[in-house]
């Protein structure tokens, strides 16, 4: 009954108080284990001076970490991890377990005290964050459209059913948070991130809950918002084949950046395959080549014709090849 | 007509029931029964603080629960110790404290059980004043934190990396708890002040469908539970804390009935 206390209680680490801005003001993050003694600057005076420290992460980036090293326990789980997310990009970090790649979204974030290296967000950033875990709290009451608008003025009613549909979650509205299922409450959860109208999407393994067909067309989802909208992406992931489909970016993480680049290069790259095995480049390989024609909600093939359905595609090759034949679109009631 | 002390235990007990509600809640939502526990049983030490320099008493409670919240932020970093065994020791040692220096500062021990289980006799017009005062500060600072520290306790990380909690929503949260235990030490003790804090709260969650639900009905249960445990406490003589307190029991006991027997 007392477990959760650690979770959230008492106040967290020190440091993580640095990267925790609610103005969204511009901060680099200073390091090293002494005592934080540089709080959150003042906004006025800050906004000018973007490239105090030498290696500054791209000017254009919505957020951007250089030499970014994390220790814990005296075990290093990030060492000098150099990343960018661009606005409109998605950026993908796979890894095998244990590669730190939650740690290095926590560290993003500002949920992650850093031993060195340095975090840059541009000024006002919306995040929408999307954790890994998210365990239901039943001694809270709350229904999902009120859990949608959680922490900001409620949101209009039709504004959170369009948002609930996007995801497809629309028949959830007004079910209590606590009688959601796994799968359900993965949407409700991606719904209160967009809601926001995020400059930057953080989603740490969305998919985590939902089946294999459900988790391709989670990310046709999120890149079609992402057309439309207009936000990064920051995508965890070690679900290697769906998730590249979507991506500009790939980011191979085991404790330090492996390998990065578009997702076909880093395919192809020794150090990805060392990771992954070769069986993991075969893999990528058939599903890039897949890409003329796609699935109808049946499952019957139809020809590719334009971004979302080219991308669909590539993975409706994958779901065909791992799923049933039963491809249909799932909805938060069916699944 | 009802007595001067009778009256005055009732305005305090009602107009407590409505800011303990909202606080209670949050109590329940975010897992500190425990930890409220401990900061009520140190008030005991403020109250022997008072008694042997001779000031308000509230006024040297809330020091200590102010006090012992710190300490209790600074002992939360460290990991050698579970937090929760932390506080079970900081609940104990404190109340060995303060019983001891309180026996010793008033020199009589029915004083004393009256600080452990509450006292409708003890309720002076400047206890009604704290209230008053201490109580609009309490529902102004929580309505002022309410949705941030709402998101805060449904999930901490999606909180603190939106910007949306922070360790300031945490830190006035702490110190309104312990403003409100240091007022109601005097009607339902040292030793009951958390049950009076999170009973209603816990009664109220079957019913509640919104958060806000959850306080109002909470609000509704305490304010009952109030008024029949003064009823009580006078037509039998028996303490009024656990007065009270038995009849939240008697209202949980009652709320969770139908989900007990759905399963």
């Amino acid at each position: 009954m007392q477990g959760r206390e650690g979770l959230d209680w008492p106040l967290q680490p020190p440091a993580s108080l640095l990267l925790r801005d609610r103005a969204g003001r511009d901060h680099a993050v200073p390091h090293g284990d002494g005592p934080h003694g540089e709080g959150p600057h003042d906004d006025a005076a800050h906004a000018p001076d973007r490239a105090v420290s030498p290696p500054a992460p791209a000017a254009a980036a919505l957020i951007g970490a250089r030499g970014l090293t994390l220790t814990r326990r005296g075990r290093p789980i990030l060492t000098g991890v150099d990343i960018d997310i661009a606005p409109g990009e998605i950026v993908t970090v796979i890894g095998p377990n244990g590669a730190g790649k939650t740690m290095l979204v926590r560290a993003l974030l500002g949920l992650e005290r850093l031993d060195r290296g340095e975090v840059r967000r541009r000024e006002p950033l919306v995040i929408g964050y999307a954790p890994q875990r998210f365990d239901i709290d039943h001694a809270i009451p709350l229904t999902v459209a009120r859990f949608v608008s959680l922490g900001r003025p409620a949101a209009p009613r039709p504004k959170i059913e369009a948002v609930l549909a996007d995801v497809g979650a629309a028949p959830l509205i007004d079910r209590q948070l606590s009688e959601l299922s796994g799968g359900e409450l993965q949407r409700v959860v991606l719904a209160r991130a967009l809601i926001r109208s995020p400059d930057l999407l953080v989603l740490d393994e969305p998919a985590r809950a939902v089946d294999y067909a459900g988790e391709a067309e989670l990310y046709t989802l999120i890149g079609r918002l992402r057309t439309e909208r207009g936000f990064g992406v920051l995508l965890v992931s070690h679900d290697l084949h769906v998730v590249m489909a979507q991506s500009d970016r790939v980011i191979c993480l085991n404790r330090h950046v492996c390998c990065s680049g578009v997702p076909h290069s880093v395919a192809q790259h020794p150090e990805y395959a060392r990771l992954f095995g070769p069986q993991a480049a075969d893999a990528f390989g058939v599903y890039q080549h897949k890409h003329d024609h796609s699935h109808d909600l049946t499952g019957a093939p139809c020809p590719a014709d334009n971004r979302q359905s080219g991308v669909g595609s590539r993975q409706s090759g994958m779901v065909a090849a791992g799923a049933t034949a039963d491809a249909r679109l799932p909805t938060a009631d069916g699944g | 007509m009802l007595e001067p002390f009778l009256l005055r235990a009732l305005l305090f007990g009602l107009g407590l029931a409505i800011v303990a509600a909202p606080l209670g809640c949050f109590v329940v939502w975010r897992r500190m029964a425990y930890y409220g526990e401990a900061i009520a049983q140190a008030a005991l030490i403020g109250v022997a603080l008072a008694l042997a320099l001779s000031f308000d008493v509230t006024a040297g409670v809330l020091i200590v629960t102010l006090a012992v919240s710190g300490l209790l932020l600074l002992l939360g970093r460290q990991q050698a110790v579970p937090f929760d065994s932390l506080l079970g020791l900081i609940a104990h040692a404190a109340l060995a404290v303060g019983v001891i220096a309180a026996s010793l500062a008033s020199g009589r021990q029915p004083d004393l059980l009256g600080f452990l289980f509450g006292d409708i006799l003890a309720i002076s017009n400047a206890d009604l004043w704290w209230l008053l005062v201490g109580g609009a500060v309490a529902m102004a600072a929580l309505t002022a934190i309410w949705r941030p520290l709402l998101s805060l306790s449904v999930h901490a990380d999606i909180a603190a990396a939106e910007g949306t909690g922070t360790d300031g929503v945490r830190l006035v949260f702490v110190a309104v708890l312990a403003l409100v235990v240091a007022i109601a030490i005097k009607i339902v003790g040292a030793l009951l002040t958390i049950a009076f804090l999170i009973m209603p709260a816990a009664a109220a969650r079957p019913l509640a469908r919104t958060p806000e639900q959850m306080a109002i009905i909470a609000g509704v249960y305490g304010m009952l539970a109030v008024a029949a445990g003064l009823f009580l406490s006078v037509a039998w003589d028996t303490p009024a804390g656990p007065s009270i307190v038995l009849v939240l029991a008697a209202l949980f006991t009652l709320s969770i009935v139908p989900s007990v027997l759905r399963r």
